[in-house]
């Protein structure tokens, strides 16, 4: 072994002690279902900006982005914009209205309004098809990198990567998983500040000087956006940016990251963190990219890894040798347990919470069996996301992440916007917004070039142009040819009524009686 | 064991009696028509729909005009490209935005607990009559 791969393995080690750390810590603390799925609801706003980062800054972020730059320069930043801009969606439409309706799932906020079993499955399918797209490849990612950097396998790695997100989920719930967040979204700040200074350096500090540089030497057209190529690849664009800017809202693992929170105030504060953070590192991606392509060279990139995913950690050991290597690497990994243990949770909730609890048990289940049942939930996702990603191994994986945003965008973005929205909206129609938005969403990427490449039914690559629209027309035509008007369904109790919801989502207010009575002046006091 | 706080919900139990749910939905109906609450459904109308318009049509330009023209590629400064100019405007406004909003929303906090406070005046009222 080289002292390259002994210094990798002491970071590596290193990082997988100081996460087994918290999980022993936060094991003590995961005593019950609530702390289990949304830590108690005891999460401030700053912890919760930062492992919101954490969540969203997925090896996607930090490898992909950087290497798309590094490789087909403007173009790879799309995405950089698109996953930032995404969190205006959330802050001005759903962050405060789901944290005031919801209380474990997405499944929660749903059936706040509908009193169905089948919102509740639908929901909860959802949620695993979202998180499962999402999880396979971060895993996979995390074997491409891991059997690069150090010498082990592909297999190995993934199941190591696997069995610790399982350990962390299922000893340490959300409170290890949201601290596991934040350790990772720090160390991730501080190794792309410094990656970016040390390329600066080269530049006399000047970022202009490091665009002067990639127009001399590598020309132009890599920092302009490439030419026009005609209406398919147009709309392709516009598709693509549609999810990137939606899916974020439809997002279970972020969505229920607002769940943790006391209260809309907390949920708003920490997008505020988040958007900061998530920003800032977005803004870095350039300085990155265009770093690997001049310091590293886009052939040697393009060598190691046809997707560009390793130009980050080329680019570390370009300037600063194999120590920095091993500290990039490891980030990289740390970032990835952690994106993983964010998914298990949110997938196992949808199932044992939502599926178990509440569809199977009728919300019967004693919180013992509950919990006993989130547990086994999170080890039951974890392995079978190890046994697909592993079955998947040559997956692409920025493709299965865009896949699962555009899922997000048109399966669960238009239920949620009209539950909160929308008076007249019913059972029928949620159902079948959400399984129409699914359907269509992975259907069209079946028939896309993606899959069938020439033999194609469905010319673009990204569905979200065609599906995020029909899950928006099912849900209309559900609600105004399927099942009875919202006005029949409050009545016969198969929906909360509109007034509450209204009032509900944009006030906070839960409790209805108790907090009346509670702001009534003391000679109101009701005596009846 | 229970830790929730005041904000969390109350679970719908299904099969609860005709009456009580009509009288609960009163309480709800009782703050949805006081007008405090009128007011903060107007003012979060009147900042959140055009801040989406504004912010779509934003974001959305910068795609279409570089997935069908080349009017972006054009020199802004130096090396640097209207195209790029434009995707470091885009964190400008997310930035812009997320502040105006949080500017107004923590205002409409107040208008919160003043909706509470009538409805609970009136609720007062009402069962004294």
């Amino acid at each position: 072994m080289s002292t390259t791969d002994i210094t990798a393995f002491a970071f590596f080690i290193l990082i997988i002690a100081i996460t087994l750390a918290i999980t022993y810590w936060a094991a003590k603390r995961n005593t019950d279902t609530s702390h289990h799925y949304v830590a108690g609801g005891e999460i401030t706003s700053w912890q919760n900006g930062l492992a919101i980062s954490g969540d969203y800054l997925s090896a996607a972020s930090f490898l992909g982005i950087a290497g798309a730059i590094a490789l087909e320069g403007f173009s790879g930043f799309y995405l950089s914009i698109g996953f930032l801009v995404a969190f205006l969606v959330v802050l001005l439409l759903v962050a405060e209205p789901l944290r005031n309706l919801g209380k474990y799932t997405v499944g929660d906020v749903l059936t706040a309004r509908f009193n169905a079993r089948g919102v509740r499955s639908a929901s909860a399918l959802n949620t695993l098809a979202i998180s499962m797209f999402y999880m396979i490849a971060q895993l996979i990612g995390a074997g491409a990198l891991i059997s690069l950097l150090l010498p082990i396998s592909f297999n190995l790695a993934v199941i190591i990567v696997g069995v610790l997100m399982t350990v962390y989920v299922v000893a340490g719930g959300m409170v290890a998983t949201t601290w596991i967040q934040i350790t990772k979204a720090v160390l991730l700040i501080l190794g792309s500040i410094g990656l970016s200074i040390a390329v600066l350096a080269q530049f006399g500090f000047n970022p202009v000087a490091l665009f002067a540089a990639v127009e001399s030497e590598v020309g132009r057209e890599a920092i302009v956006p490439a030419p026009p190529g005609g209406l398919v690849p147009g709309l392709d664009t516009i598709s693509l940016n549609i999810a990137l800017v939606l899916g974020t809202a439809g997002l279970p693992h972020i969505l229920i990251r607002f769940l943790t929170v006391p209260d809309a105030k907390a949920a708003r504060r920490s997008i505020i963190v988040a958007t900061w953070v998530i920003g800032g590192f977005y803004l870095l991606t350039p300085i990155l990219g265009y770093g690997a392509t001049l310091l590293v060279g886009r052939d040697t990139i393009a060598q190691q890894d046809p997707g560009g995913n390793l130009a980050a950690p080329l680019l570390a050991e370009a300037l600063g040798g194999p120590i920095f290597l091993a500290f990039i690497s490891a980030v990289a990994f740390a970032t990835i347990v952690a994106v993983v243990a964010g998914l298990v949770i949110a997938a196992s909730s949808a199932f044992a919470h939502d599926f178990y609890t509440n569809v199977i048990r009728h919300g019967e289940a004693s919180e013992q069996e509950q919990f006993k049942a989130a547990r086994y939930t999170s080890a039951g996702i974890a392995i079978t996301a190890i046994i697909l990603a592993l079955l998947l191994q040559g997956a692409n994986v920025a493709f299965l992440v865009a896949l699962a945003f555009a899922v997000a965008a048109s399966a669960n973005v238009p239920v949620i916007l009209l539950l909160i929205f929308w008076k007249g909206f019913n059972t029928a129609g949620a159902i079948a917004g959400m399984l129409t938005g699914l359907i269509s969403s992975v259907g069209l990427v079946v028939l896309s070039p993606t899959i069938l490449g020439d033999a194609a039914i469905f010319p673009l690559t990204s569905p979200a142009i065609v599906s995020v629209p029909l899950g928006f027309l099912a849900c209309y035509l559900g609600t105004k040819l399927g099942g009875k008007s919202a006005e029949r369904e409050m009545r016969e109790g198969r929906q909360t009524s509109y007034d509450e919801i209204y009032v509900r989502a944009n006030t906070g207010i839960s409790n209805i009686e108790q907090e009346i009575r509670e702001s009534a002046p003391e000679t109101g006091q009701r005596t009846s | 064991m229970t830790v929730y706080k005041a904000s969390h919900i109350v679970p719908i139990r299904s099969g609860k009696d005709e009456r009580s749910r009509v009288e609960r939905n009163d309480e709800w109906v009782r703050v949805e028509r006081t007008s405090a609450f009128k007011e903060l459904m107007r003012k979060k109308k009147a900042f959140i729909l055009p801040a989406m318009i504004f912010f779509f049509v934003f974001y959305f330009t910068l795609p279409f005009l570089t997935a069908f023209t080349t009017v972006l590629n054009a020199t802004a400064f130096g090396p640097i490209s209207w195209a790029y100019v434009y995707a470091f405007a885009q964190f400008v406004m997310t930035w812009g935005l997320a502040y105006a909003y949080i500017g107004q929303a923590n205002k409409w906090d107040d208008l919160v607990d003043d909706a509470r406070r009538e409805a609970a005046q009136g609720s007062a009222e009402g069962s004294r009559a």
